[in-house]
């Protein structure tokens, strides 16, 4: 067992043991899910934040669920409900949630930062749940839950992220993650989204999308980001679709058991075929599942650790 | 210098493994309501040898499931986050009884997490608790239904079970000062 972090942040100060740790612990709470009381008493009456100022829908429900299967007690806040339009400082919400007593704060905001600077001023385990274009650790955690348990192994493997790489916090964490577990990946999308920078996180970058997935064992597809971007980075979704999207064509160019990805929403017709996203190559349903799972066994995790560990293991 | 006691070896696991086994069976008249559910680490193996035995005894398969009760300790506030193993319950509890095994009963939470946990799984008619090695010190108002062998401890000592299964040499059970 190797997990005594307080707080989950980011993907990049984990070791590679203790992202296996996670993996590891979510294959028991996965089995929990599938039972038919889905409910287990670890965090029995703690109580859980979750501070999305920044909207979410998947991510939300998902810890909400996590937190109510490990019977805690959760709390959703939200930017457009809350005190941050008559202008509280993002400081002032979190001490006071935490002055309410709340053992865990979940945030999801769109500053890059903003949960590193909210575990340096809270007692409260705090989870980033995605902060700007910097980190969304759950994410790049179940995604490495869902290709483990299909492939049944990482190290080695082909994995090609496709999409808007710049904006995508999604796509930072997925490549420390993978790249720590040994995983080759490869990088894919239009220059003006993919910068060659991110050669320096240890992986591949193409601009040619036959080249990057006819070799791979994943293609993780990401969404635009539409919101982030400040201005055009391509002439039109039109042209991306045609350029970059997934459809049966470019398919058909891949290995046959390359499984298809994507942290969702997606956008049908864009960046993937409808047929494909419903097809048996598709695990975007799975990544949703697992993530429960994942979710479930980081606020199980980040729970412990207040005290070294008593050796008396019998 | 590490202080090591040999308190059983293979062969005298076995043989408190085969008595344990005959002790189910004959404190369990019907023998098809017998299910076995071990404890990891080391109950699960444990739980698995008795099946292998009491098959043999009652010319019938014996159902065998592993139960982990990490999720279920009442001590996870006041340490690091225990190893999640594995669940697998392959039958339903209900109506059965369910002998639990764990390799060693000491403070009897973990029992008390175990039996929290099959609740989960359904009702079981009987509940009965068999362990290789009772050494003593409850915490709880729990006993063993069959014991291997009694061995009276200090608090600072450490009892191992290593077993061929889970990649030792050879059984044995030792006893170690901290």
């Amino acid at each position: 067992m190797s997990w005594t972090k307080k707080h989950l942040l980011d993907i990049e100060s984990l070791t590679a043991e203790e992202i296996t740790t996670v993996l590891d612990t979510a294959r028991g709470f996965k089995a929990v899910g599938e039972r038919a009381i889905k409910k287990v008493p670890a965090l029995r009456g703690k109580t859980v934040v979750n501070l999305f100022v920044e909207p979410s829908t998947r991510t939300r429900i998902s810890f909400e669920l996590a937190a109510q299967r490990l019977s805690a007690d959760i709390v959703n806040f939200s930017a457009e409900a809350s005190s941050f339009k008559k202008g509280e400082t993002l400081k002032d919400t979190a001490l006071n949630l935490q002055a309410l007593n709340a053992d865990f704060i979940i945030i999801r905001h769109s500053a890059s930062g903003a949960p590193h600077f909210l575990s340096r001023v809270l007692d409260a385990h705090v989870i980033n749940a995605g902060d700007g274009a910097h980190a969304h650790p759950t994410q790049a955690l179940l995604d490495c839950f869902t290709i483990r348990e299909r492939k049944g192994k990482i190290a080695g493997l082909n994995v090609t992220i496709l999409g808007d790489i710049l904006y995508s916090r999604v796509a930072r964490s997925d490549i420390w993650a993978l790249t720590k577990l040994g995983a080759k990946v490869t990088l894919c999308g239009p220059s003006t989204l993919v910068p060659k920078t991110f050669e320096r996180m240890g992986c591949r970058v193409t601009h040619d999308v036959d080249e990057a997935i006819r070799d791979a064992d994943i293609i993780n597809l990401l969404r635009i980001q539409h919101e982030r971007q400040r201005k055009t980075m391509f002439p039109s979704i039109g042209e991306y679709t045609q350029l970059f999207g997934l459809n049966k064509a470019r398919l058909a160019k891949t290995r046959p058991d390359a499984l298809i990805m994507h942290p969702g929403p997606i956008n049908r017709g864009v960046e993937i075929d409808s047929e494909i996203a419903d097809s048996g190559r598709s695990v975007i349903l799975e990544q949703v599942t697992n993530g429960l799972a994942v979710r479930m066994a980081v606020l199980f995790l980040v729970n412990g650790g207040k005290v070294p560990m008593d050796a008396a293991g019998n | 210098m590490s202080d090591t006691t040999v308190i059983l070896d293979a062969t005298a696991i076995q043989r408190a493994l085969t008595r344990i086994a005959h002790e189910i069976a004959e404190r369990n008249e019907h023998s098809t309501e017998v299910a076995l559910v071990g404890i990891p680490v080391g109950g699960d193996h444990l739980a698995a040898r008795l099946a292998k035995i009491l098959t043999s005894i009652w010319n019938h398969a014996v159902p065998v499931g592993i139960l982990d009760t990490a999720m279920h300790r009442d001590d996870l506030d006041h340490r690091v986050a225990p190893t999640v193993h594995p669940t697998d319950i392959p039958f339903d509890v209900t109506g059965k009884t369910i002998v639990l095994v764990d390799d060693v009963l000491f403070s009897g939470r973990t029992t008390r997490a175990a039996m929290d946990a099959l609740n989960d799984f359904g009702r079981p008619k009987k509940i009965q608790l068999a362990v290789l090695i009772d050494r003593g010190h409850r915490e709880l108002p729990i006993k063993a239904d069959f014991i291997g062998k009694n061995v009276p401890t200090s608090l600072d000592e450490k009892i191992s079970l290593l077993l061929t299964e889970a990649g030792a040499a050879h059984d044995e059970v030792i006893l170690k000062k901290k």
